[in-house]
């Protein structure tokens, strides 16, 4: 089975700064970190390796410092990391990523499946999966918990719902999002670290890829980021002691003051 | 301070960080309360390759090297002085195996041990033959192809949990010291039981147990090196599981000063946080001073034996003394930065005490240490 892999490199802490001119992040002097979603798609991956054969390629689209998130994956068991990247691809938003991405998927070749986590802990939109799926053309299951049966020509997969979940069975090639409840990141090994260390990274660039120029990055994105703010936070609530009646009055009195 | 550490070892130090904060810190009071053996972090460090650290690499291990060995060791203790030793114990079992095996023992072991599928352990403690290894009763008598042990091992770190147990017993008791010999014994061979498991005051992550030998027929391919070479075996794998102890103090120093730093920064009393006393200054500036000079001395006395300096003991032993002995005091001092807090078991510094106190006393208590280490200066000035 060949499953490719898409993770995303996002900031490791929540306190990102933003640059208040272009309203993009700023990532200079915060530490990189592959989207803790997307550990589990690689885990997954590696696990259904270790059953059926084949092979896992990762691919991720960002700068070149996102070679060290492709071979933090090859440590784990992976076997090979393409590095989307080019100026041509920069300011792209979900729309405009998952068709490069699609792209590259296509350059890379053969698949049977393509794991993706649910969503990137920095822009919580989970699109980029579907969208994926979407330019590929083949069916996808979002919020992967359990991979119950899996064939070279099908899959049963168990998609977490608000409340239970329901059993999916789709033919392959086919696109998952998956969820955290679906498996535990295993820790590197040594050998891995080692391998990982001299593995060859495949950077990938719109010269390879030749994408429709009006489809990627910022020019390919129909949405924009406007502004970008922290929300003010929620201050204690008030509460209202007394018999019900009594509550009733006092919560009417404070609306209409509210009010007026 | 920068140890102008290889790539690999900052690669080796850095995996050991992660597996300590991620694996082992979150089970440690859950260990350290149930006794149970930790074998869900024993799996991980086997699948991380943390037991071929102290096994060469044509065995399945990843090198063999005491400073790996100590960082590992070193990183674990940080989050856990009991687990730790579950996994330096092991280190321990390994190593005269790795000295003295021949190449069809080392074959048959050192495999399962470097993937971590079996654990080791090391016999040489009896009731009466502690600090004073001429002590030993145990005895091996040699009966056409096989020796036949009787006798009776305590305080065996790992002891009932590991699989293959590197053992002294006495061949010929008549020789004393050079009566000693060295054995390979396996979990399950008939004759070899496990008493009581100790209730301890720390590492209580770990397994302590009594190894009892019953008219145990072992093969005598499982002869260790040779006959009356028992003590030759201890004491040089002691010289090289030393600074694993010494790093096991280290780590426990390091990982008490660090928690005490984080507590002082947020207790606040009379209007501002503890950190900014300088009686606090103080005691934090000698705790962090005197764990750089333990760390000097683990780390010189591991890259000398690296190098293959053939006699250590002094240096070996002055490493694990004065790190043993830095482990006990800060880790007392932590607490007491962490005032009446520090004192409860829902806080995690009382265990660092408990857990630093073994340092003091195993693979040669510091007055042992001590008498090495007199011994050595004084004959070296005779010169």
């Amino acid at each position: 089975m060949n499953i490719i892999v898409c993770i995303k490199q996002v900031p490791e802490t929540t306190e990102v700064r933003i640059n208040p001119e272009t309203n993009t992040l700023m990532r200079e002097g915060v530490k990189s970190i592959i989207n803790p979603f997307d550990m589990y798609a690689i885990e997954e991956a590696i696990r259904l390796k270790e059953r059926f054969g084949g092979k896992v390629s990762i691919v991720t689209m960002g700068p070149p410092q996102a070679d060290s998130a492709l071979r933090e994956a090859i440590s784990m068991g992976a076997d090979e990391g393409f590095l989307v990247c080019d100026r041509a691809f920069a300011g792209s938003d979900t729309w405009a990523t998952s068709y490069t991405l699609a792209g590259a998927i296509k350059k890379i070749g053969a698949f049977d499946l393509i794991i993706c986590g649910k969503q990137a802990s920095d822009g919580d939109t989970a699109q980029v999966g579907p969208g994926i799926s979407t330019h590929l053309n083949i069916p996808q299951v979002t919020y992967v918990k359990k991979v119950e049966e899996a064939t070279d020509k099908s899959m049963r997969v168990e998609r977490m719902l608000e409340e239970g979940f329901e059993i999916i069975q789709t033919p392959l090639p086919a696109l998952l999002t998956v969820v955290k409840e679906i498996n535990e990141p295993r820790i590197p090994s040594l050998k891995g670290l080692m391998k990982a260390k001299s593995a060859k990274i495949t950077t990938l660039t719109q010269k390879e890829l030749e994408l429709d120029p009006q489809q990627i990055g910022l020019c390919g994105s129909p949405t924009q980021v406007v502004k970008i703010f922290t929300p003010t936070p929620r201050v204690g609530g008030q509460i209202l002691n007394g018999e019900i009646p009594d509550i009733a009055k006092q919560l009417v009195d404070l609306i209409k003051d509210e009010v007026n | 301070m920068d140890y102008l550490l290889t790539d690999e070892q900052k690669m080796i130090k850095d995996l050991a960080h992660k597996i300590a904060e991620e694996k082992i810190r979150p089970v440690a009071a859950k260990y350290d309360i149930s006794e149970e053996y930790p074998w869900e972090v024993m799996k991980v460090l086997g699948e991380s390759d943390m037991f071929g650290l102290f096994i060469p690499e044509e065995y399945g291990g990843f090198a063999n090297s005491t400073m790996n060995l100590c960082l590992a060791t070193e990183e674990f203790s940080r989050a856990c002085g009991g687990i730790a030793v579950c996994y330096a114990a092991s280190a321990l079992g390994t190593i005269p195996i790795v000295l003295f095996g021949t190449d069809e023992q080392k074959k048959k072991y050192l495999p399962d041990l470097a993937s971590g599928k079996k654990i080791a352990a090391f016999g040489i403690t009896e009731p009466e033959a502690g600090s004073d290894a001429s002590g030993i009763k145990t005895t091996a008598v040699k009966v056409g192809d096989h020796y036949v042990l009787n006798g009776l091992k305590h305080f065996i770190t790992n002891g009932g949990d590991a699989e293959t147990y590197v053992v002294i017993a006495m061949t010929d008791k008549t020789k004393g010291a050079r009566g000693a010999t060295a054995f390979i014994v396996e979990k399950g061979t008939p004759g070899f039981t496990f008493g009581k498991k100790e209730d301890k005051f720390g590492i209580r992550a770990s397994s302590t147990r009594e190894l009892i030998f019953t008219d145990c027929k072992i093969p005598a391919a499982n002869l260790l090196a040779k006959e009356g070479m028992g003590f030759i075996v201890t004491m040089r794998t002691f010289d090289m599981s030393r600074p694993g102890v010494a790093a096991q103090a280290l780590g426990i120093a390091q990982g008490a000063m660090e928690l005490a730093v984080k507590y002082v920064k947020e207790r606040i009393q009379f209007g501002k946080p503890i950190s900014s006393f300088q009686g606090i200054q103080w005691m934090i500036a000698d705790m962090a001073t005197e764990i750089e000079a333990a760390r000097g001395l683990v780390y010189s006395t591991a890259r000398m034996l690296d190098a293959g300096v053939k006699d250590v003991s002094k240096e070996s032993a002055m490493a694990k003394m004065y790190a043993s002995d830095v482990a006990m005091k800060v880790s007392v001092d932590a607490l007491q930065l962490f005032g009446g807090y520090g004192y409860m078991k829902d806080y995690p510094i009382e265990k660092y005490v408990r857990d630093a106190k073994i340092t003091q006393i195993y693979e040669g208590t510091n007055q042992v240490q001590r008498g090495i280490i007199g011994l050595k200066v004084i004959k070296e000035m005779t010169k």
